[in-house]
């Protein structure tokens, strides 16, 4: 057993004490969404109780405390990412919208007719479609990188297909649906070579791995609170300082103005040129609390500990006569998808809820994925770091018993 | 393990699926998809001059309810008419969202009660009337049919 202690973190998670079907709860769904801590509940709650006003908007008491509380939350984003200005950090709905933002801000600004933007075989829905809805808009082309059998980036694919040509490459760090974890820094560097701009990601790498973006040298990055033990509603979006300067605004209406006149309105400066509307205040600061958490604990005590469920998970599932494993790559995060023959995934997924344990099952927004490995649907438990050994035990058990409903 | 839904008559359909192969002469035929699971499946009928379903066959993949509820539906339809077709349709799809309680109403539901408890599934409600929904599609000549 590794030094990290998992339990004295399961407590500062109310929901892991809840029943599902009179059994305990088993959460293996983290890469749909975690867990949120007490202290981040609190957070949201003290916003309500104590302290709501909207932000940049009042000069009285309340509201410039919202607007310190959330303008400080950029700061620890800021520290989060390691990136090098605070103006670089943008607060949006989340991934999706995060990535949409690019995609018609900076995509509508930059490409033309007959360029080209690579993503590759594993995205996520929300990597394929803003882009396929770029391409129709202005007639730039969409490139796929073709993955091997193991669920892996065909590198050598990728650099033939950057050319001069390539003017956006929008990579997912690390795959929901097959666990894979992707070389995205030589990536970058390859598509800086041919002078393409490269966005990441990053949903699932945020509790995979600590970020520097200035490390990685990703000209757009983007996450989702909500898959960082955060809260929903909230996501961010990273950016180099100048391309969020040279793009368009995304969406016009308070904050994101300076001065408006019928004849003419100047933007406000960045970040707040994106952040039209009032902004998710509560989530901003929910979402800052999170963080928090997790500086709390070691990134290499989390990054062992979920090692090892996953080794344990994936051996215990491969012990189970019929399971398959889709996504076996030599560079994963704690996911692992799978089918067991005979039983179509939505059906084990019923199975094994009735005794408590929450998994994934569906195609989990990567159709394409589901395509390339000749499966529906795949089932898919995802670890967070407050998992233990015992819980991949329950779900052993679970589909064991589905197996047995199935054969009689 | 609580399986109210996984009834023995579900899974032996879902195992051992009856009228499961494309149908020669079909008068009607479509094809049913639910993006959410994958199920994705093709209905057959043959529709003799009176009116009356000679026979209901279906193809595809799908998960344990689906393929039942398809399997059982081809046989629930052999020699109905289009108007008890239409009765049964309504009937099953009151059934499934748990407005008809087979022991308290009067039906014509037969074996099809089974899926009586589907209702405390609301995720796989879509599952059973799959078969159903894509039946209906084909009597009416529509070509494709998409539940979600
Ligand atoms: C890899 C990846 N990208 C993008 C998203 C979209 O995130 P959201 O739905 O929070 O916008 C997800 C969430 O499922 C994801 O796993």
């Amino acid at each position: 057993m590794s030094a990290f202690d998992v339990h004295r973190y399961r407590v500062d998670f109310p929901n892991l004490n809840i029943s599902v079907h009179g059994k305990p709860l088993v959460y293996l769904d983290n890469a749909a969404t975690t867990l949120k801590p007490r202290c981040v509940i609190d957070a949201i709650n003290a916003y309500y109780v104590t302290g709501v006003a909207n932000v940049h908007r009042g000069v009285h008491y309340l509201s410039e405390q919202a607007t310190a509380a959330f303008e400080y939350s950029r700061q620890v984003v800021r520290q989060f990412l390691h990136a090098r200005r605070v103006q670089e950090i943008i607060f949006t709905k989340g991934c999706t919208e995060s990535l949409n933002l690019v995609a018609q801000a900076y995509g509508r600004q930059f490409l033309k007719s007959g360029d080209e933007i690579i993503i590759s075989h594993m995205e996520h829905h929300s990597n394929i479609v803003p882009w396929q809805m770029l391409c129709q808009q202005v007639g730039c082309v969409l490139k796929v990188i073709p993955i091997n059998d193991q669920g892996e980036i065909i590198i050598e694919e990728y650099l033939k297909l950057l050319s001069d040509k390539t003017k956006l490459v929008s990579l997912v760090w690390v795959s929901n649906s097959l666990g894979t974890v992707n070389p995205v820094k030589t990536m970058v560097e390859a598509a800086h070579k041919k002078g393409a701009v490269v966005v990441i990601d990053a949903a699932q790498a945020v509790t995979h791995t600590p970020i520097n973006v200035q490390d990685l040298d990703c000209d757009f990055l983007v996450f989702s609170g909500h898959k960082i033990f955060g809260p929903t509603g909230v996501g961010v979006l990273y950016g180099k300082e100048k391309w969020l300067e040279a793009m368009p605004p995304y969406q016009g209406g308070g904050d994101m103005i300076k001065t408006v006149t019928f004849a003419q309105t100047t933007y406000n400066t960045l970040p707040y040129k994106f952040e039209a509307g009032t902004p998710p205040i509560a989530e901003v600061i929910g979402l800052r609390s999170a963080l928090e958490y997790l500086q709390t604990i070691s990134w290499e005590g989390m990054r062992q500990h979920k090692q090892e469920l996953l080794n344990y998970g994936t051996k215990i599932l491969l012990s189970i006569d019929g399971v398959r494993i889709i996504g076996t790559a030599k560079d994963k995060t704690s996911i692992v998808s799978f089918v067991v023959e005979g039983i179509h995934p939505h059906d084990l997924g019923t199975l094994v809820d009735r005794e408590g344990v929450a998994v994934r099952t569906g195609h989990h927004c990567t159709q394409p994925v589901m395509q390339r490995f000749g499966v529906p649907a795949t089932a898919r438990v995802s670890l967070a770091f407050y998992n233990t050994k015992e819980e991949i035990n329950i779900l052993s058990q679970a589909v064991k018993k589905t197996q047995v409903v199935f054969q009689r | 393990m609580r399986d109210e839904l996984y009834q023995q008559t579900i899974l032996e359909h879902n195992r051992s699926p009856r009228n499961f192969k494309k149908l020669e002469g079909a008068t009607h035929a479509a094809e049913g998809y639910n993006p959410l699971c994958g199920d994705h499946l093709w209905i057959y009928i043959k529709v003799n001059p009176q009116n009356m379903i000679e026979e209901v066959s279906f193809e595809g993949s799908g998960c344990a309810i689906s393929k039942a509820s398809a399997s059982m539906m081809t046989t629930a339809l052999k020699d109905k008419t289009i108007e008890e077709t239409n009765l049964l349709f309504d009937e099953f799809h009151k059934l499934v969202i748990g407005q008809l309680k087979p022991d308290q109403q009067s039906n014509h539901l037969g074996k099809l009660t089974v899926f009586s408890g589907i209702w405390q599934y609301p995720s796989r409600v879509k599952c059973a009337v799959l078969p159903w929904h894509t039946m209906h599609g084909a009597l009416e000549k529509v070509k494709t049919i998409s539940t979600e």
